[in-house]
């Protein structure tokens, strides 16, 4: 199994008891709440945590791409993959992803994973993602041709890692007349493209197509959805005529590893709770902009689920009874992911080894049971 | 005044269009929200004239053609629909959404148009005055915000909506954010053409409107060549609904005048 120290880097400072006097924790969260000081800080903490996978074993550490918000500091994660790439020598370095419909030129995205694929010379992995829904309200893209814009955005950005140039470019969202990257990327014939998705079914679609079999992750969500979008993007793949292999299939899930399921609990608890009660709390308006989804998509995401922080509070208990987080001992979180595998095949595990508020000492402490206790028994 | 629902075919688009009366033709551009019901305000309009109501494309009973993407598309597209339906001599009526297509209609094309009536309208932007952000608010929020009197809101939010209504209402909610998302509800090419609609214009604007501030209003009045404005006290976005007789009786005054 492939294993990836992932981080979201949260402002954890946040005063949590004033952002809930606003609507989310997103976008309209006043930005007089993020301290300089007190910010630049956890990205020193932060980046130190996912440099240290690489000494722990990890195959690969992973950033992601927010706006406009406290739940990640990473507006430009290719920013803090740069600085991993010079801290690091052997780990693959996973940007899972950037938002491809969000920019209106989509080169640039193209341009700085193939600096990126340079500059660790082929340890770079290109997530591609369309942006949560708030990210259509902060950055005033359309969501309605939204999964336009990514689509055609994949094709440019592919295009152009692949084909000699220079070349013009014909989209209806992205027109170019000259496309020719300088540099173009270190790894032949482009660095290896994920797509994080939190399951929607023109993804699944599109993802799994003989053309692209690209890895799916399937983020924050409960086991039971979670094995349903790695059952169908398997069925899926059959009906294109071949069978999935296990490196297609991802799972990104909060981890916390203790000596006992009491302790990891009392550990974990509060702040895998602040996870998805504050800093991911949405309403649904934000989570859901119009066109962001199909339309079919989106009647089965009302009547499936509020969203994520769009129903009631969630505790680590129900978080831990779904098994939306694994934490608990090292015999208790392994068998919630070999129970997974059982269920799907997946061979891509995303770990969120520091969520919320969780502290240094216990990431630290989390991410040292992790790799002693549950890794070598993931190794196949 | 029971209104008649036909189906109109457009090109390749079927359009479910609602009339009621007799006189001079009436076109009544509807905002965000659609038709969802027949309003006392179109009854008060058809004791004098021929009043057209149609869906527009993506909204409602319509088609929603996936070549319509803009505005001026929309605009393009009603003015082959007045030419295949025959109108002429049209008084336009539009309110928010339903105003700014009026107006990118009549920049284009104003021959068989006689008069517009601009009922809260979107289009424009005033540069330092953001417009609410009905995209962001949540369902209860956004309805009370189209309202100065919560009773209108209060007797919305009694009855719960059937399945096939908020299929309606998912349907026009993303047509909306097509046209309306960004730049949000405008189009920065509008305002140096208004100039071109030399027509007799009525501006009606609520004193308490939470989606276009008042000083859209006066940008409207200045840059519409022959433009009169009637402010509506404690009235919200949609005047027509909240005070329908008096902006009834503000607009038959006006065409009285406009039809001379």
């Amino acid at each position: 199994m492939k294993l990836v120290s992932f981080h979201l880097m949260p402002y954890r400072p946040l005063d949590l008891e004033e952002a809930a006097k606003h609507r989310s924790a997103w976008v309209v969260l006043p930005n007089r709440l993020y301290d300089p000081v007190k910010g630049a800080e956890e990205y020193a903490r932060h980046i130190d945590a996912l440099v240290y996978a690489e000494a722990l074993g990890f195959d690969a550490i992973g950033v992601n791409e927010h706006h406009q918000t406290a739940y990640g500091l990473m507006p430009a994660p290719n920013l803090i993959a740069s600085a991993l790439i010079q801290r690091t020598s052997r780990v693959q370095i996973a940007i899972l992803g950037r938002a491809l419909p969000l920019v209106n030129n989509p080169i640039y995205i193209a341009e700085e994973f193939a600096m990126l694929d340079n500059l660790s010379k082929g340890r770079i992995i290109a997530g591609f993602v369309r942006g949560i829904g708030s990210e259509y309200h902060s950055s005033g893209t359309n969501p309605y041709f939204s999964h336009e814009r990514f689509h055609e955005a994949h094709d440019l950005i592919v295009r152009a890692w692949t084909e000699p140039g220079p070349f013009a470019f014909h989209g209806d969202h992205f027109s170019l007349q000259y496309v020719n990257l300088w540099p173009r990327p270190y790894q032949s014939p482009h660095p290896p493209i994920w797509i994080p998705s939190q399951g929607s079914s023109e993804t699944v679609a599109w993802a799994s197509h003989p053309d692209r079999k690209y890895p799916f992750l399937v983020t924050f969500s409960s086991a039971d959805l979670v094995a349903r979008y790695h059952n169908t993007y398997r069925e899926r793949a059959r009906e294109y005529g071949y069978e999935v292999a296990s490196e297609q299939l991802g799972w990104a899930c909060p981890i916390y590893v203790a000596e006992t399921d009491a302790q990891a609990r009392a550990e974990a608890g509060h702040a895998v709770e602040t996870l998805f009660n504050d800093f991911l709390r949405q309403s649904f308006e934000m989570l859901m902009p119009p066109g962001y989804t199909s339309m079919g998509s989106m009647k089965n995401f009302i009547s499936s689920r509020r969203g994520l922080g769009g129903g009631g509070k969630m505790t680590v208990e129900g978080l831990v009874e779904s098994g939306t987080a694994l934490i608990g001992s090292p015999k208790t979180v392994l068998a919630g992911i070999e129970r997974m595998r059982e269920r799907t095949g997946f061979g891509i595990l995303v770990a969120l080894l520091q969520f919320g508020v969780l502290s240094d000492e216990l990431t630290r402490r989390n991410m040292d049971l992790f790799a002693s206790e549950v890794m070598p028994h993931l190794r196949d | 005044m029971p209104a008649q629902t036909t189906e109109l075919r457009v090109r390749d688009v079927r359009i479910k269009l609602h009339r009621a009366g007799n006189g001079p033709t009436v076109l009544f551009l509807h905002g965000a929200g659609g038709v969802p019901q027949w309003l006392p305000f179109f009854d008060a309009l058809a004791e004098h004239y021929d009043l057209l109501v149609p869906e527009h494309p993506g909204f409602g009973g319509s088609d929603d053609p996936p070549w319509i993407r803009s505005m001026p598309d929309l605009a393009m597209f009603y003015l082959d629909l007045v030419e295949e339906a025959g109108l002429d001599r049209i008084h336009l009526i539009g309110n928010s959404l339903g105003g700014w297509l009026a107006a990118e209609i009549l920049i284009r094309d104003r021959a068989r148009f006689r008069s517009l009536v601009q009922l809260a309208p979107a289009g424009l932007r005033v540069k330092g005055v953001p417009c609410g952000d009905n995209f962001i608010w949540g369902p209860e929020e956004a309805l009370r915000n189209l309202y100065h009197d919560q009773s209108f809101a209060d007797r919305i939010l009694a009855v719960k909506p059937s399945d096939e209504q908020m299929d309606v209402m998912l349907k026009n909610r993303f047509t909306v954010a097509k046209f309306g998302w960004q730049p949000r509800w405008f189009n920065p090419d509008l305002e140096k053409w208004l100039h071109r609609i030399k027509l007799p214009a009525l501006i009606v604007w609520g004193d308490d409107d939470k989606i276009m501030p008042r000083e859209y209003a006066d940008l409207w009045q200045q840059r519409l060549p022959d433009a009169r404005l009637v402010r509506v006290k404690e009235c919200g976005h949609l005047p027509h609904v909240e005070h329908a007789e008096f902006v009834a009786r503000q607009i038959g005054d006006f065409l009285e005048g406009a039809a001379r």
